[in-house]
């Protein structure tokens, strides 16, 4: 099989974008405040996400980071009564706006759920959906194009002899890996993921946090966690939520050895939550 | 308060009559397939499946009325399959907790238990009288709406067991919700729904009052479906009230194949369910 | 084989962005919603049509038309009475006679029966269900109205109809065919949608309740009548309705075993008439645009007013069960 480039120029830029993450932040949330309802769930989120990072959203249950995260897919349009005040800029377009199709924004941000959602599907179709949705691509294409996300999710050695049977009959760690690489299989730029662990035994867990550091490489990752340990051991970067507000955001280091704010310490020591 | 003797004869008097009851509902099945096997299994012959309905004595069978019946059903499901199939999904997926979608379920749930000759009365006034006669698509329009209340509610259950998180990560990866709709959700949920139109065959299947007043029956062979058209439970009725014995032990033989398919049907639907829960 | 393929080389592969749904999900949303419209408006033609059809007579023999009991083709003089009490009259014989027994088929079912014969029980009498209508009809009225005319109706004439008050619904010849026929076949054919209710309401009672019953010393009948049961009681009355409302409307089986008299009778044993039975007995003898066909529709614009009211009742019982 023949992976060589087709143009200098992909190569170009994917050089550009390994080696030299852009000072812009991806995302940048501005002014965000968010509503369920009449619950006031996010208020006044300030909040910048750089570029081929791995950025983890900290908090006990309710403070408002899995919500946060639904909004930068705009996951949570599929519910009437959920309201997002403010803006969310991708690359500087507000993705909230009317200018960004939902679908374009979710092809652009994908998202890996905290239990594993295989499709009702083969494997190959599982990965072959998302892609199809947005790229016409020949039997060849399609094929490498599903070899190359279930290396890059780690999972090929697994699935390459039973790459047409059903999704429902593999064990949860490798349905988990297959989700992330049906999402990487779109070629998102910022991949979401929501405790992507916590429905997984301890194995399977190492091997999705080896599967993180990875892809930091090419995409930006922001993940939802419960796992103190797993955001030290992920994350360059930290955030804390509370009550539906960002306490503090900084280099993952910083945030577990010397946080700036007494609720965020109270937390990490786990005096609360 | 009563003695402790007492209170345990009483819960041992509840529990024996009980059991009874259950017994005697079941002695009442069996009662009623033992009635059908009895009379209909000596009337039934390959004459039943190959001849047409004739006069009495003249050795006729039902083939133009299980023909009739099976193109009825078969127009029926073709129409009322896929109304009901997206009125379901409505309810699941678009009307969940608005107004339209409650009303939309409660009229559901009424027409699902309604009286079925209403809605053969109905179809006479909407298509017999202005269309100037009985007819094959009446009859098909009334068993239609018969199927579509079922296959509704089936369809809304089932579509309720798929996990929300599955229709998320297809949204999640930017699909239209026509595609995470027919790619995902009623993939995830295609048993049970298949379930449900097999139940609304069965349902259809021994609808007699609505075929009374609409595609009426016919003693000839006719599979135009603008002329009025056999059916199997019509011709039983017509054979079952008659004095002919012939016609008589017809009608037991067609109640035996009529009982025989839609029970098959219930039982099949009903393994199907017992494997998804 | 290189493991490490760029996301950048696959980018390679890009050809043409398809812009999926832009057009085609408002067509399909729109679909969705229309269907739902769809039932909403066939109720509303159905009651508007009936109602439309049986005007006519209704202006005829004006409102008296609901309890007149005259019912005459000959002189064209139509009353709804005789049917409406038909239709109310064997309709609470079939509750009356269902509800005890599945009253003690859902104790059988949640209480009594070992594990493995819960299912395989209860789905046979869910098959009880499943019969058509017009099996019931013809297994009543080849077997049961014979039966009821032999060997029940004359001894229980003999004995109860003497008694003052009471002998009334005992009265007449042992004809077989009658309301009481009638209702009991109606009773075995809405007994497993009560039942199956039932069912369904007291296993949702929370374990938690039960227990703490038993644990004070109760019996399982006790526990059954003073904890579960009063727990669903909204509900199960909701499915009480549910019976009552699919007997109102039976049509086939009522029509083989009732006798079609249309005359007024409080006797248990009298042939009578139910709007349904009424309904595919006449239909076939009235013309298009006759009065009779009018007075026919009116009938069903009733029985339609009152099986409507009897299941919208039976459903708000059930939903507010939590």
């Amino acid at each position: 099989m023949n992976f060589a480039p087709e143009t200098s120029i992909d190569i170009a830029s994917a050089v550009n974008r390994a080696t030299a993450p852009s000072a812009e932040p991806k995302l940048k949330v501005e002014k965000l405040n968010f509503f369920y309802g009449d619950n006031h769930a996010l208020k006044n989120i300030n909040f910048d996400i750089p570029e081929k990072r791995v950025t983890a959203m900290i908090g006990p249950s309710g403070c408002g980071k899995s919500t946060l995260l639904r909004i930068f897919n705009r996951m949570y349009q599929l519910y009437p009564g959920q309201r997002a005040e403010g803006k969310i800029l991708l690359d500087g377009a507000d993705l909230l706006g009317k200018q960004l199709d939902s679908t374009v924004v979710r092809s652009r941000i994908g998202m890996v759920f905290q239990k594993p959602t295989p499709f009702p599907m083969s494997i190959y179709d599982n990965i072959a959906f998302g892609v199809k949705l947005h790229e016409s691509l020949s039997k060849s294409q399609m094929d490498e194009r599903v070899e190359w996300c279930l290396r890059k999710a780690a999972i090929w050695e697994e699935t390459k002899d039973r790459l047409h049977t059903s999704a429902l009959g593999m064990s949860g760690g490798q349905q988990q890996r297959l989700c992330i690489a049906r999402t990487i299989a779109v070629r998102p730029e910022v991949i979401l993921l929501d405790e992507p662990t916590s429905a997984l035994d301890p194995i399977s867990t190492s091997k999705i946090e080896d599967l993180i550091d990875e892809l930091k490489q090419e995409f930006t990752i922001v993940i939802v966690t419960h796992n103190m340990q797993q955001a030290a051991r992920c994350a360059d970067i930290t955030s804390f939520f509370y009550l539906g507000e960002l306490i503090e955001a900084g280099p993952s280091a910083e945030i577990f050895t010397n946080p700036r704010e007494a609720r965020t310490r109270d937390y990490i020591t786990g005096r609360f939550g | 308060m009563a003695s402790l003797a007492r209170r345990r004869a009483t819960d041992y008097t509840v529990k024996l009559i009980s059991t009874g009851f259950a017994a005697l509902s079941l002695v009442f099945l069996a009662w009623i397939l033992w009635t059908l096997l009895a009379r209909g299994l000596p009337a039934l012959g390959p004459h039943v499946f190959t001849k047409i309905t004739a006069p009495p004595g003249a050795g006729g069978g039902l083939l133009n009325a299980i023909v009739g019946s099976l193109i009825q059903i078969g127009v029926a499901l073709a129409i009322g399959t896929p109304v009901g199939l997206l009125c379901g999904t409505f309810l699941a997926e678009n009307g969940r907790g608005t107004s339209v979608g409650n009303a939309v379920r409660f009229v559901n749930d009424v027409l699902l238990s309604a009286p079925s000759i209403l809605i053969g009365l109905f179809v006479y006034q909407l298509l017999v009288v202005p269309f100037g006669g009985f007819s094959g698509w009446a009859g098909a329009m009334a068993l239609a709406i018969i199927v579509i209340p079922v296959v509704v509610r089936t369809t809304e259950d089932m579509l309720n067991l798929v996990p929300i998180g599955l229709r998320e990560a297809a949204f999640a990866l930017g699909a239209p919700q026509w595609k995470v709709v027919t790619f995902v959700t009623w993939r995830a949920a295609r048993a049970g729904i298949v379930t449900g139109i097999l139940l609304a065959v069965a349902r259809a299947a021994g609808e007699t009052a609505p075929l009374l007043f609409t595609s009426l029956g016919n003693n000839g062979w006719s599979i135009s479906l603008n002329a009025p058209m056999a059916s199997l439970p019509i011709a039983i009725y017509q054979y079952a009230a008659s004095p002919f014995e012939d016609w008589v032990a017809l009608a037991w033989a067609g109640a035996l194949i009529i009982t025989v398919g839609v029970l098959t049907l219930n039982i099949l639907s009903r393994l199907v369910l017992a494997k998804m829960k | 084989m290189d493991a490490t393929i760029s996301g950048a080389q696959a980018t390679g592969l890009v050809t043409a962005h398809k812009p999926t749904g832009r057009i085609s999900d408002p067509v399909f949303v729109g679909l969705l919603w229309g269907c739902g419209i769809f039932v909403l408006i066939l109720l509303g033609l159905i009651i508007a049509m009936l109602f439309e059809g049986g005007l006519p007579a209704l202006r005829e023999f004006g409102i008296s038309f609901l309890w007149s009991t005259t019912w005459n083709p000959v002189t064209e003089r139509f009353g709804a009475g005789v049917m409406v009490f038909g239709t109310l009259f064997s309709a609470v014989i079939a509750v009356i006679v269902a509800l005890p027994l599945s009253f003690g088929i859902a104790f059988f079912l949640t209480e009594i029966a070992p594990g493995p014969l819960r299912r395989p029980i209860g789905v046979a009498i869910q098959l009880l269900a499943a019969v058509p209508s017009i099996i019931y009809g013809m297994w009543g009225f080849f077997i049961i109205v014979p039966l009821m005319a032999a060997y029940v109706q004359p001894p229980l004439i003999d004995w109860l109809s003497p008694i003052p008050v009471i002998g009334a619904l005992f009265q007449g010849p042992p004809l077989g065919a009658g309301m009481l026929t009638a209702g009991l076949i109606m009773a075995i054919m809405i007994l497993p949608f009560i039942t199956a209710m039932f069912v369904e309401v007291l296993e949702s009672v929370p374990p938690m309740i039960k227990e703490s019953a038993y644990g004070v010393g109760a019996t399982t009948y006790e526990v059954y009548r003073n904890v579960s049961v009063p727990y669903g009681r909204t509900a199960m009355v909701g499915a009480v309705m549910l019976g009552l409302g699919r007997a109102l409307g039976e049509t086939m089986a009522v029509t083989f075993v009732i006798g079609n008299a249309t005359r007024m009778s409080a006797s248990l044993f009298a042939p009578g008439a139910t709007i349904a039975s009424t309904i595919a007995n006449e239909f076939p003898e009235a013309s298009t645009g006759s009065l009779k066909l009018q007075a026919l529709l009116q009938l069903g614009f009733i029985l339609f007013v009152i099986s409507f009211i009897v299941l919208a009742l039976s459903r708000l019982l059930v939903r507010t069960k939590g």
